[in-house]
């Protein structure tokens, strides 16, 4: 028996334009908006732009690249803000009123991000709340838990507490150097975002776990069939979802210098849209880390660029938005391939 | 012309029909579902509506229901030629449908009196205030066509505190609001218990009397006995029957059943397996079933036949580790078998090919090859590293044993035709040299040529004598074409255990009926709410 051969199909100018539209326009975007900046700009086309935008991005990248684990199995994880937020006040708290070193608060706020990823694994795995709402309701307990622990206080070295005394701790070296120490002349929060995004893409395109985790969200009742344990791939994907939010909001810390009881506020909606950006690029029509790093970097680009040309600071999110829709539309509109998103249980095909 | 008869229901029928299809087809894609159906359906006639799974009967009732608006051929009412084309215009034309899932036509959260005059709530011309007294006058004499005579407190209340039977009743009140011609039911008793289906009976013989059309979907064939003044059975598309008074069951079944009329033949190729691979002890089927015993055999390919709620899908979902038996005991290879889930049962070497492809085993989007290699990424990954080597062989070789029709294994699954889907379905779980390999419906949606390759590389598989197969369809056909060993299935009790060479279509087909006559009253066995 030999295999029969279908003749090529012969796709019309006008499908060949948009299916070239959808592959590399989100790219050709970018690129074309670098090559503005970096004519128009000449503090644009400096390396110490180059590594001041990619270090300003790695925690939206980082929380974004979190959210597409989460999208990865079908769901989606609106916490995400919540938890970065909780890391940067834990870790404050650890550090200044528990007088423990950096690692000790690095460490606690890991494994908060694993027990958050976890408490929101329960909720949507074996609770059956539709994802949306579980980690909706799930970043107002954290956003809550976080006030409470920290009595609604932004936690800075040396503060005064509430019995007259000086907090005993501080922020130590070793906790700011995640976002001051260098390697050569790269920052910190750039090795840690590109260490991030190449382990998932490995993981999700070359592992038989990342293919597990990719048939999960494709077809759970097939995977399951398959053999494979969807719920315990759901598990860890909303537990590596958690972890990379508390690693955001670690890097965003050591970036403010203190426990900003709002850091963390404006960051969901940013990963989101990079994690919504990556499903479009190249038009893979599947989240991918290498497409969300892409769209915190197109992110990067804009906001460092419309800065740069004096553009206020509220058009930023005006610019992300338009941005976040052409994306939407080039995913769900515009192309042949089934869009592979089902957060909040929409389907679209 | 199928339809000859001339109705003698008395002084209501009249000669003209009150609809009548002439050629309607439909198709979706390439696929044609519905061949050239000429119907004529007569006042105070109930046409009893009888198929197998995918014999085009909800085709045929979307189509008259204008639910499908995309059917060629005629529909006529009264002799105007109409096109359905939604199920507003098909109830303004009196053609009325009450739908299988009754909860699906019950607003929860809207009054019981709100609910039968739903209809009027959509309806432009309506009042946009709500008027609570309007509606329970209105569902009041609604309901009165039934005779029900609900009391005001009762229809007030929300709509989703009442019971499946009574549920029925409204919406069946419902479909009879605007006094249609045509009243179409789609297994109007699957949830009912035996007492409600007889009271939806009474109901119905009266609305007959009035001189209603009726249109009776329904597997059971006591029901239609008790019921029916004609049967129409559809095969594969097509009208295959239409009789009226007194019911030629053993024909009406043989039509249903079979897919061709070819001659009847005796298999010489028949194996008889040795040792037992599978063994079930006394677990029921079903939750009214009696505890059924089961062996399979290594070397052979045992065909199982049952209609929709015969509990072949349960049977192949226990040994698939998707369901725990309520009580007994599975054993495989003489082990105690207890999958808690499905990588148990494949551990074990038991695969399933599940009945619907694409919810449950298509991969979406995703190669040829990444469909073939899911259950098998361990096997294809080294160091938990995939490697694609292995991947794109498997797949190659399942495209070649099977003659998957494909662009090759990079090609993606959504190009294919149904068929070549399915090959890929089985080739996937047939490649992982199963001990025992369950195929749930494998042959639907199917072109013969498909359905002879894999029926191949089935008797492939157990040819060397230390595997199984089971085959579970609908389709006498299918099972005697594939099978060594055939079991009919009624009700999650085996009728007859025979092997191919010992029995033929006729005593299946009478397996199926005796089954059935034995119990000829009105009251159908499996007609119990799950």
């Amino acid at each position: 028996m030999t295999s029969a051969t279908l003749p090529p199909k012969t796709a019309s100018f006008a499908e060949r334009g948009a299916a070239f539209v959808v592959r590399w326009g989100f790219i050709g975007v970018t690129v074309a908006l670098i090559a503005f900046f970096v004519i128009t700009e000449p503090n644009f086309r400096t390396v110490d732009n180059v590594f001041g935008m990619l270090k300003f991005i790695a925690p939206t990248a980082i929380a974004g690249l979190g959210v597409m684990l989460a999208i990865t199995v079908g769901g989606i994880d609106l916490s995400v803000g919540a938890s970065a937020g909780f890391a940067v006040s834990i870790a404050a708290w650890t550090m200044v009123i528990g007088n423990q070193v950096g690692a000790v608060a690095i460490g606690v706020v890991l494994l908060g991000g694993l027990l958050i990823g976890g408490l929101n694994a329960f909720l949507i795995v074996v609770a059956r709340i539709p994802d949306l709402l579980a980690t909706l309701a799930t970043s107002f307990v954290i956003v809550g838990l976080k006030l409470l622990i920290v009595d609604g206080k932004s936690i800075s070295s040396q503060m005064s507490l509430a019995d007259g005394s000086t907090a005993p701790g501080k922020f130590t070296a070793d906790y700011l150097w995640l976002d001051r120490g260098s390697l050569g002349p790269v920052p910190v929060p750039v090795i840690i975002f590109v260490v991030i995004t190449a382990l998932l893409w490995f993981i999700l395109e070359r592992t038989r776990w990342g293919r597990a985790l990719y048939a999960v969200g494709a077809n759970a009742e097939a995977a399951r069939l398959a053999g494979i344990r969807v719920q315990l791939y759901r598990t860890i994907a909303y537990m590596g979802c958690g972890l990379l939010a508390s690693i955001a909001g670690l890097l965003l810390g050591a970036r403010i210098g203190q426990g900003d009881v709002s850091a963390g506020n404006s960051l969901l909606l940013d990963a989101v849209a990079v994690a919504l950006v990556g499903v479009s690029v190249l038009g893979i029509g599947r989240p991918n880390a290498w497409g969300t790093a892409l769209g915190a970097i197109l992110i990067a680009v804009m906001v460092t660029g419309f800065t740069m040309v004096g553009l206020p600071y509220y058009a930023q999110d005006f610019g992300k938005g338009i941005v976040l829709l052409i994306a939407l539309l080039f995913s769900f509109t515009f192309s042949r391939r089934r869009t592979v998103v089902t957060a909040g249980s929409t389907t679209s095909s | 012309m199928i339809e000859s008869s001339i109705p003698e229901g008395g002084e209501l029928a009249t000669l003209s029909p009150v609809v009548s299809l002439s050629g309607v087809s439909v198709a979706y894609g390439s696929n044609v579902v519905l061949t050239d159906v000429t119907l004529d359906f007569f006042a105070g006639r109930i046409t009893a509506l009888l198929g197998a799974n995918g014999a085009g009967k909800s085709t045929l009732i979307k189509a008259l229901s204008g639910a499908n608006p995309r059917y060629s051929g005629d529909i006529a009412v009264d002799g105007t030629v109409l096109h359905l084309s939604s199920p507003v215009l098909a109830k303004a034309h009196g053609i009325s449908t009450v739908h299988q899932k009754v909860a699906d036509g019950i607003v929860p959260g809207l009054s019981i009196a709100e609910n039968v005059v739903l209809d009027d709530l959509a309806s432009a011309s309506r009042h946009p205030l709500r008027n609570a007294k309007q509606s329970l006058l209105d569902a009041r004499a609604a309901l009165a066509t039934l005779g029900l005579d609900w009391p005001d407190s009762l229809l007030a209340q929300d709509a989703a505190r009442l019971s499946i039977s009574d549920a029925q009743l409204l919406v069946l009140a419902r479909a009879l609001r605007g006094t249609p011609r045509l009243l179409i039911l789609d297994e109007p008793t699957s949830a009912l218990t035996a007492a409600e289906a007889e009271r939806l009976f009474a109901v119905l013989r009266a609305l007959r009397d009035t001189g209603l059309s009726i249109v009776y979907v329904s597997h059971r064939f006591g029901e239609i006995e008790a019921l029916a003044d004609r049967v129409v059975v559809l095969r594969d598309g097509l009208v295959q029957h239409s009789s009226e008074r007194p019911f030629a069951w053993h024909e009406i079944l043989h039509d249903m059943l079979g897919r061709a009329t070819e001659l009847e033949q005796t298999r010489v190729d028949v194996r008889r397996g040795q040792n037992v691979v599978a063994r079930v002890s006394g677990v029921p089927l079903l939750p009214a079933a009696p505890p059924l015993d089961l062996e399979v055999r290594a070397g052979e390919v045992l065909g199982i036949l049952g209609l929709i709620g015969a509990g072949k899908t349960e049977l192949a979902e226990l040994l698939a580790g998707l369901a725990r038996p309520a009580s007994g005991t599975l054993e495989l290879d003489g082990e105690p078998y207890t999958p808690k889930r499905p990588s148990d049962a494949l551990r074990r070497g038991v695969v399933l090919v599940p009945e619907d492809r694409q919810r449950q085993a298509l991969l979406p989007g995703w190669s040829v090859a990444h469909n073939i290699s899911i259950p098998f990424l361990k096997i294809s990954s080294a160091l938990g590293t995939l490697r694609s080597a292995r991947e794109t062989s498997r797949a190659q070789k399942v495209i070649d044993s099977l003659g998957v029709v494909t662009a090759g294994p990079n090609a993606s699954i959504d190009d294919l035709s149904g068929g070549n889907q399915q090959k890929v379905v089985v080739g996937r779980w047939l490649s992982a040299g199963p001990r025992l390999a369950l195929l749930d419906e494998p042959f639907r949606g199917v072109d013969i040529s498909a359905r002879r390759e894999i029926g191949d590389r089935l008797k492939d598989l157990v040819a060397a004598g230390d595997a199984a197969a089971v085959v579970l369809s609908s389709d006498v056909d299918e099972i005697l074409e594939v099978a060594d060993r055939v079991i009919v299935l009624v009700a999650g009790a085996i009728e007859l255990d025979a092997y191919a060479d010992e029995t033929d279509r006729a005593s299946i087909v009478g397996a199926f009926l005796g089954a059935r006559t034995r119990d000829h009253s009105a009251v159908p066995p499996e007609g119990h709410p799950k």
